[in-house]
């Protein structure tokens, strides 16, 4: 299924619940283009709800990593909530746990924003 | 090859589409092997990131040239080569993306998974002088066959 997202503005924080896999092609540049986005709308507090994205690929992967990049460098803070078994399993692996906030409770994730 | 492997060998286009037609055949022979849901997720994949590499950094994109999927059955594995028409290269030349300094990289970590997801991995020279990607899975019944042997 092809990669879509909605957003939800939960005060200052803006919640994308995105469905579908992201992989190479179509899933990889709508992460993409929703994130530039939001970044060059001057958004700053973004969490990606990932509870329905049950596939994600190596590129997949290089785009969270692209847009956890571009919210920071404009001076925000990207999140990830609600990973299904298969997206926690590949952070895991390739130890990007390390560099994302995940959260399992979207109040918590609304919250840890400074 | 021996009498009781069977083998089918197939000729992709450089598209991304062959990307998602490649993992498919490969899960669909998994499945018939006998694979459980989680090993056949695994195998497809690893050939999806094979046929990535091919696709993006082996053939670079070129529509003329073509990628070769060959997937073998023996007895004991399943065997999936993914080979391309690029300059093939070394694996000692591919940085680690688990190190602290590539974790940012948004590229990289297509080697790693198939590593990752297969028994065995490794990189050879294509006939055609391309990278020949290998992958190797033990079929189910040889991992619970070890594991009746060692509780013995």
């Amino acid at each position: 299924m092809a990669l879509q997202g909605t957003c939800r503005q939960l005060g200052e924080v803006t919640i994308i619940d995105f469905s579908g896999k992201i992989t190479l092609g179509e899933g990889s540049a709508t992460l993409r283009k929703t994130i530039r986005e939001l970044a060059e709308g001057g958004q700053k507090k973004i969490v990606l709800n990932l509870s329905d994205v049950d596939y994600i690929d190596s590129s997949g992967i290089g785009e969270l990593v692209s847009g956890f990049t571009t919210v920071r460098s404009a001076g925000g803070e990207l999140k990830l909530l609600h990973l299904t078994k298969r997206v926690h399993d590949i952070l895991q692996i390739t130890r990007l746990f390390t560099v994302f906030d995940v959260q399992s409770e979207e109040g918590a994730a609304v919250r840890s924003f400074k | 090859m021996a009498a009781n492997t069977q083998r089918i060998e197939v000729t992709l286009e450089t598209l991304l589409e062959s990307v998602d037609l490649a993992e498919s055949i490969t899960m669909r022979i998994a499945e018939a092997a006998g694979f459980p849901d989680e090993e056949i997720h695994k195998i497809g994949m690893a050939v999806r990131e094979g046929v990535i590499n091919a696709y993006n950094y082996g053939n670079q994109q070129d529509r003329q040239k073509k990628i070769l999927m060959t997937v073998e059955l023996a007895p004991e594995n399943m065997t999936v080569k993914v080979i391309d028409q690029g300059q093939g290269f070394e694996l000692t030349e591919i940085p680690d993306p688990l190190a602290e300094e590539n974790l940012l990289r948004t590229s990289g970590r297509g080697l790693f998974l198939m590593r990752a997801f297969m028994d065995e991995f490794k990189v050879e020279r294509g006939p055609e002088g391309g990278a020949q990607l290998v992958m190797i899975k033990k079929l189910p019944h040889v991992l619970s066959d070890n594991h009746k042997h060692q509780s013995e």
